[in-house]
């Protein structure tokens, strides 16, 4: 007789489901931690005593005072790029594991399927023509934020059309990457000086641009987007199983693809219209959250969100304050951690994670 | 208990006819071998039964056409064990298995969720590997999964393709000793798709022979199971033993002519 009692597993799930509200934990701890350093550094100079009564003075003015300046460094330039980063790199993770598991491919990202490199046309179009969809400030990001979505359209469109399989649709972002990418470069090659290195800036993507308005906005179609797909998880986990066996579980594969996919496009083409490209967090986020508590999507989505969080506010905290007063594009800096740290994990698991 | 009839079924692959004008009736508590040669459209006859793919004419289930019935629902009656275990997520056997509870429930993982995961464990003898990596399992213990995976959704039919293809002779056996004995227990049937004659005679109480996309000859194995039935439609000479209690077949060679 075996020793299997039905109690054991039971349990056996209580500890899995343990280990990964413990993760979430850590990771909320720690971003709080790591958004605790970064609001306190800057070349500003400001002592944490300053910063912390610039925080108190906006919440309750009666008992605490701060000056403009503090007021104008803490709540103009620092927490609205700490919280950029960490609704920015939620956005960019939760979008990289939506598509990495309707997809099942390891690969799939806003990179390979077209969609990073449709945004820098976009912008390139605007800094360098002039020509875009919206006037004034809204050019560039207008543009980006609608040659996201095209990119998105326009590779599902192609691999629908030739029968969508995950492996189509990333041969189509793949394609449609090295298109874009050839008519950026032939924008830089034709733009001016001064046009050239605004192309290049953008394309190396920042945080420069937090507004509270921007903040606001990604925050909001993440929370229309977010319950959606996490309420689909069993759904996108029955996907990974197999389209036949989704299927034959009563998971309408099809739909739940399309509206999956246009969800995260959603997601990634607000966030990069006003950052530009940041590479890295939304295909390595997703792995970093599966190799640790595995490829549930129920806590596979809310992990990476958190993972995300956690490597873009490091990553831009770092680039922020190594060459302080320069400040480092960011997506180099999540390449520059991130890829190590992956590497590291990489190594060392255990067990299969893909 | 379901009844499952299936009437004028017709399926082309872009412009190949796969399944033409098939009709077919499925009783309840008995379980169905599809055989036929490569082609004959055993593994697409499975896959419309479970509206993987979408066939024209028509397929009852009780009297209701799946065509118009609400997928979950469906996933209710039908389960469905593929013919390979492509799993692109690294799960263990647990969540693979309890993967099946999917059109039964909720977000949330319950107590009785759990204890019919263990129950089917426990039936097909799998409780020692529930928390192994499903990718670790050898071929046979994959294909056990599956089908309690398949179980766990409690269906009253169970559709197996080619069930067996991979496996070596004990753990053929053993997985249709397996289905037989859950359709006796649980009083469900099983459709499955075989290549093996013999292991079908063994071992199924219907028999359909499939050729072309439509079904040969139906019924009990004993009476289809003739030299002159797998020459025509296997293209095949052999010879049919009955000195056991069921149909033996030694095949001797392929025939080149009249082979469509």
């Amino acid at each position: 007789m075996s020793t299997f009692k039905r109690t054991d597993l039971r349990e056996e799930y209580q500890r899995f489901l343990n280990k990964k509200l413990l993760f979430f934990l850590v990771l909320i701890i720690g971003t709080i931690f790591l958004a605790c350093i970064s609001v306190s550094q800057g070349s500003a100079g400001l002592s944490i005593k300053e910063v912390c009564m610039a925080i108190l003075a906006r919440f309750l003015p009666d008992y605490f005072t701060s000056t403009r300046f503090a007021d104008n460094i803490v709540w103009s330039l620092r927490l609205n790029r700490i919280l950029m980063g960490i609704v920015a790199g939620m956005g960019l993770s939760i979008a990289g594991a939506t598509m990495q598991g309707i997809l099942k491919n390891p690969l799939a990202s806003e990179f390979t399927l077209g969609m990073d490199s449709a945004a820098c046309l976009g912008a390139s179009l605007a800094i360098v023509l002039g020509a875009g969809f919206a006037g004034g400030e809204y050019l560039i990001i207008g543009n980006a934020f609608v040659f996201t979505l095209i990119a998105s359209f326009t590779v599902y469109g192609l691999a629908r059309y030739k029968g969508i399989t995950p492996e189509t649709l990333i041969l189509a972002g793949i394609a449609i990457t090295y298109l874009f990418s050839a008519m950026t470069t032939f924008l830089q090659y034709m733009g001016r000086v001064e046009e050239l290195h605004d192309v290049v800036f953008w394309m190396m993507g920042s945080l420069d641009g937090a507004t509270w308005e921007r903040i606001g906005l990604i925050t909001a179609i993440l929370v229309l987007c977010l319950p959606y797909l996490v309420i689909k998880s069993w759904d996108i986990n029955a996907i990974g199983a197999g389209d036949e066996t989704a299927k034959s579980l009563g998971v309408d594969v099809e739909r739940t693809r399309v509206t999956s996919m246009m969800l995260a496009s959603l997601i990634t083409a607000s966030i990069i219209c006003f950052t530009g490209t940041i590479g890295f967090v939304g295909l390595v986020g997703p792995h970093i959250t599966r190799m640790v508590i595995g490829g549930d999507h129920r806590f596979l989505l809310p992990g990476s969100a958190l993972t995300g969080a956690a490597i873009l506010l490091g990553a831009d905290t770092l680039a922020r304050t190594v060459l302080a007063p320069v400040i480092l594009p960011v997506g180099v800096m999540t390449s520059f951690l991130g890829v190590p740290f992956f590497i590291y994990l990489f190594m060392r698991r255990r067990r299969a994670f893909w | 208990m379901v009844n499952i009839t299936i009437k004028d079924l017709s399926f082309n692959y872009n412009s190949s006819m796969i399944l033409n004008d098939l009709d077919l009736v499925i009783d309840d508590s008995q379980v169905l071998g599809l055989v036929g040669p490569n082609g004959s459209g055993k593994t697409t006859l499975i896959k419309c039964i479970d509206r993987i793919l979408k066939p024209k004419g028509s397929i009852l289930l009780d009297g209701a056409d799946i065509q118009t019935m609400n997928r979950t629902e469906m996933a209710k009656h039908l389960g469905y064990v593929p013919q390979s275990s492509s799993t692109s997520l690294a799960t263990t056997v647990f969540d693979t298995v309890l993967m099946g509870r999917r059109p039964h429930m909720s977000w949330r993982v319950s107590d009785a969720d759990i204890d019919k995961v263990a129950n089917v464990l426990e039936l097909l003898k799998l409780e020692e590997l529930a928390m192994r990596d499903f990718d670790q399992l050898s071929g046979g213990q994959k294909q056990k999964v599956m089908i309690a995976r398949a179980l766990c959704q409690e269906p009253s039919v169970l559709l197996l393709d080619e069930p067996t293809s991979s496996l070596d002779m004990k753990h053929q056996l053993e997985v249709m000793e397996m289905i037989t004995a859950l359709v006796k227990e649980k009083k469900i049937s099983a459709v499955m798709a075989l290549h093996d004659l013999n292991l079908a005679a063994m071992f199924v109480d219907k028999l359909a022979i499939l050729k072309g996309g439509k079904i040969y000859a139906a019924g009990e194995p004993a009476d289809l199971l003739n030299s002159k039935n797998i020459r025509e439609v296997y293209g095949v000479e052999a010879i049919v033993m009955d000195d056991l209690d069921r149909p033996y077949i030694i095949p001797l060679r392929s025939l080149n002519e009249g082979i469509a």
